[in-house]
């Protein structure tokens, strides 16, 4: 058992930080250090230049064009990446559909979609949760019939992240109603740009465009677009979670934000002195330091037991519960740092990188808008109540 | 980086998981617990065949190499059965503390026979008035011809009934709650002037309340060296801290182990209680609190032989928040859905539930090492790895400034 690095990770990380320090675009770097609202174009800059060095799909074994990293490489890569304020990796194409298309897909799938979504010149959207399908995921009713070679999709999808910028979509469609819900569903590939579909935004309460509405109207969908066998869609869905769940932890993520925050309790003022040296506030940001320490080194033992070939156990489960907890805290605590300069609302300084005067320190602006935002992590992905149940059932057999 | 168990690791871990399978049934722990000394005899001398006594010291001390994973393993595995014999005062402090401190001939004269099972240790620091502060010792040592005279009080020291030499801290010079001055000695057990008043724990173990009354020592009682016994005190104190995380992540285990079989099996309203989605989230809790224990004590046992002083004690004191929060939750957690069950003597529930509150009061609790980690935070990150300037940096516990 040994906490250090061995001399070739040592080299793989002394590489890896080269090539963000050199390809990693600096106006993306300052939006993501500032905090600013990064557009389709900065995650794109950045995911090529990934794609070009095969880091991308990082995540991917090499007989699919990955890496093939180790579990350390795989850390010290997320790592380097969030210290050096690389955006984050958007998730759709690389770690959600990617590896369904690798896993369930036919030959003529894989080399379609693979090589785009490695090098990242095709921009993915997820179609799952549906306006009455929430939690409750496989009541869902967008429907796709038969016509000849197409389905014929009729329906709608809500929660679609970035679908404003997508150029693809993979969607659980019903296929089958007349059988229990999970056993008439099934996995499409849907083209952004094929008549019948439109895109309406869902504005947050941070006033961000993020999410959307998609609507499909008789939207025709070729049958080759169908990923595994038609109606065992479920399986694709439970594997494509499942998978999903590793990461997002957002561990690098979470420690970046702890420093960002010490930063700003180091600049705020607090009865003259600065309120890191308040002891209740300290003892506040020592407590989350733990939580992050725990879920790290909860992550950590996860990769290991990976690396030795063991199936990751129930600790896996738990990460996304805790993880997405403590970006909550992060918010919560940068927001009560800042105290009332968080109330000012700049909308253009905020969404539109205007030239606006900000109102009190740089920082204040983004703090309240991240913490109203940030409510989303313990909803999506699956409700960490929804998480609980999952773990109460698989794990632990209740 | 490798977080794996070694071969040799695995058959310790397998080894300390079969001694507590045959020896430390629930009944036969009851049994153990009304013992004359609380433990077995026979137990420790196994342990000893074993080398686990050892097992944690160099070869140059006679013990076998190993070092904070080893006893991680042991520990967490005593902690599943509540194991009685007195590994921590005895191997974890006493021994550490003469492993780092000792003369030659001290080693020989306790470590050798330690190691052996043929003699077992205490260690005294705490006083009346000392809370968590390892440096607020006003037992007094002065010089007298050519050895030492202690007289004074100390407390609630774990196994001292049993011990055949008691480490004692007292203060040979300087002002109260003042870390230098402090100086460490090794007094027999039967000493003439030492009283004991024995008394069992809440947990079952056993402790004594200690007067001493112009004890005298020889000069090569001294363990360590006159004024400075400080660092080495506060270096055993942070190993003892990620032993006891080790020993209640054990616990943890057990104890969500039992909950979870008996919300399996308990009916009420027609149904397993465990159908209840009230009671499965809170059990998914327990389990997940149980799971951020033991990553946090293997972060602190990988790091508590770190050089730097800082590193130590951050890691030491953040696994003993974790400890305490998910020890709490998890023992109050399993005595709620026990029931009235939870609150009997009957069941082990209670048994595991007594000894995780105690593990939290053990050398400060969670609010206490959450101060001391937050000291250091108040210094620029940059610097985190190098000693921050000012006496107040080297205070234990670490004080807030103002």
């Amino acid at each position: 058992m040994d906490l250090a690095f061995t001399p070739e990770e040592q080299k793989f990380a002394a590489d890896v930080r080269a090539f963000v320090k050199a390809n990693l675009p600096a106006d993306v770097r300052d939006k993501v250090k500032n905090g600013k609202h990064l557009g389709r174009d900065d995650y794109m800059r950045w995911q090529q230049a990934l794609g070009k060095k095969g880091w991308l799909v990082y995540t991917w074994p090499k007989k699919y064009g990955g890496p093939g990293f180790t579990p350390a490489e795989r850390y010290i890569f997320e790592n380097i990446c969030a210290e050096e304020y690389a955006p984050g990796i958007i998730p759709f194409g690389t770690k959600m559909v990617g590896p369904v298309i690798y896993t369930f897909g036919s030959d003529e799938q894989k080399a379609k979609y693979l090589p785009a979504i490695r090098e990242s010149t095709v921009w993915w959207c997820q179609g799952y949760s549906e306006p009455g399908s929430g939690s409750d995921l496989a009541s869902l009713r967008t429907k796709a019939e038969k016509d000849g070679d197409h389905y014929i999709v009729n329906g709608s999808k809500t929660w679609n992240t970035m679908g404003h910028w997508a150029d693809w979509i993979f969607c659980l469609v019903r296929t089958d109603s007349r059988t229990k819900p999970q056993e008439g569903i099934s996995f499409l590939l849907i083209d952004m740009k094929t008549p019948g579909i439109t895109v309406k935004p869902i504005i947050m309460m941070d006033g961000g465009h993020e999410v959307n509405e998609v609507f499909f109207d008789n939207v025709k969908v070729p049958l080759a677009n169908l990923v595994g066998k038609e109606n065992e869609g479920w399986t694709c869905a439970k594997f494509l979670l499942a998978n999903e769940r590793l990461g997002i932890a957002a561990v690098p993520q979470s420690k970046r934000g702890v420093e960002a925050l010490k930063e700003i309790a180091r600049a705020e003022q607090d009865n003259g002195r600065p309120l890191i040296e308040n002891q209740g506030f300290a003892e506040k940001i020592a407590d989350l330091e733990i939580q992050v320490t725990a879920l790290e080194y909860t992550e950590l033992r996860v990769l290991s037991q990976m690396a030795h070939g063991g199936q990751p156990g129930p600790e896996v489960s738990g990460l996304k519960i805790r993880g997405s907890e403590i970006q909550q805290r992060i918010t919560e605590l940068t927001m009560e740092a800042i105290g009332e300069y968080s109330a000012p609302y700049l909308p253009g300084l905020l969404w539109h990188g205007t030239n606006e005067a900000p109102v009190g320190p740089d920082y204040a602006h983004l703090a309240a808008p991240r913490y109203f935002n940030t409510r989303k992590t313990t909803i999506y992905g699956g409700s960490n109540e929804i998480q609980k149940g999952i773990i109460s059932k698989m794990v632990l057999g209740l | 980086m490798d977080l794996s168990l070694s071969d040799e690791q695995k058959q310790l871990q397998d080894a300390a998981e079969r001694f507590v399978r045959d020896k430390y049934t629930f009944e036969n722990r009851r049994k153990i617990v009304a013992t004359e000394k609380g433990f077995l005899p026979e137990n420790w001398a196994q342990m000893a065949e074993l080398g686990w006594l050892g097992m944690s010291f160099s070869e140059a001390d006679g013990g076998y190499g190993g070092g904070p994973i080893e006893t991680m393993i042991v520990m967490e595995q005593f902690g599943k059965g509540l194991v009685l014999e007195p590994f921590l005062p005895t191997v974890v402090l006493g021994g550490g503390m003469i492993a780092s401190a000792g003369t030659a001939a001290q080693k020989e004269a306790q470590l050798a026979p330690m190691i052996e099972g043929k003699k077992q240790l205490a260690f005294a620091w705490l006083e009346r008035q000392s809370r968590y502060n390892l440096a607020d010792v006003s037992l007094k040592a002065t010089k007298e011809g050519n050895g030492w005279s202690l007289s004074g009080h100390k407390g609630v020291v774990y196994n001292a009934p049993s011990a055949d030499t008691v480490i004692v801290l007292a203060r040979t010079s300087g002002g109260a709650r003042e870390e230098k001055g402090l100086t460490l000695f090794l007094v027999d057990g039967k000493a003439k002037g030492l009283t004991r008043r024995d008394y069992p724990t809440q947990d079952a173990l056993r402790a004594s309340e200690l007067t001493f009354d112009k004890v005298s020592v020889d000069t090569d009682a001294v363990l360590g060296t006159v004024d400075t016994a400080f660092p080495t005190v506060e270096e055993a104190v942070d190993r003892a801290i990620v032993a006891l995380c080790a020993e209640a992540t054990g616990c943890m285990d057990a104890i969500n182990a039992a909950t979870l079989e008996y919300i399996k099996t308990r009916k009420q309203f027609g149904v397993p209680i465990g159908k209840f989605q009230v009671l499965q989230h809170r059990m998914v809790d327990c389990f997940t609190n149980a799971q951020e224990a033991r990553s946090m004590t293997l972060m602190a046992s990988l790091k508590i032989d770190d050089k730097d002083a800082i590193v130590r004690r951050k890691a030491a004191s953040r696994a003993k928040v974790q400890i305490g929060k998910s020890g709490k939750f998890c023992g109050q957690s399993a005595v709620q859905m026990h029931g009235g069950m939870g609150v009997t003597d009957e069941l082990a529930v209670s048994h595991y539930f007594k000894r995780l509150t105690m593990i939290d009061l053990m050398f400060g609790n969670q609010q206490h090492h959450l101060t001391r980690y937050s000291a250091p935070c108040w210094t620029p990150s940059r610097s985190w790895r190098s000693p921050p300037s000012g006496p107040s940096a080297t205070k234990w516990p670490a004080r807030p400034s103002r």
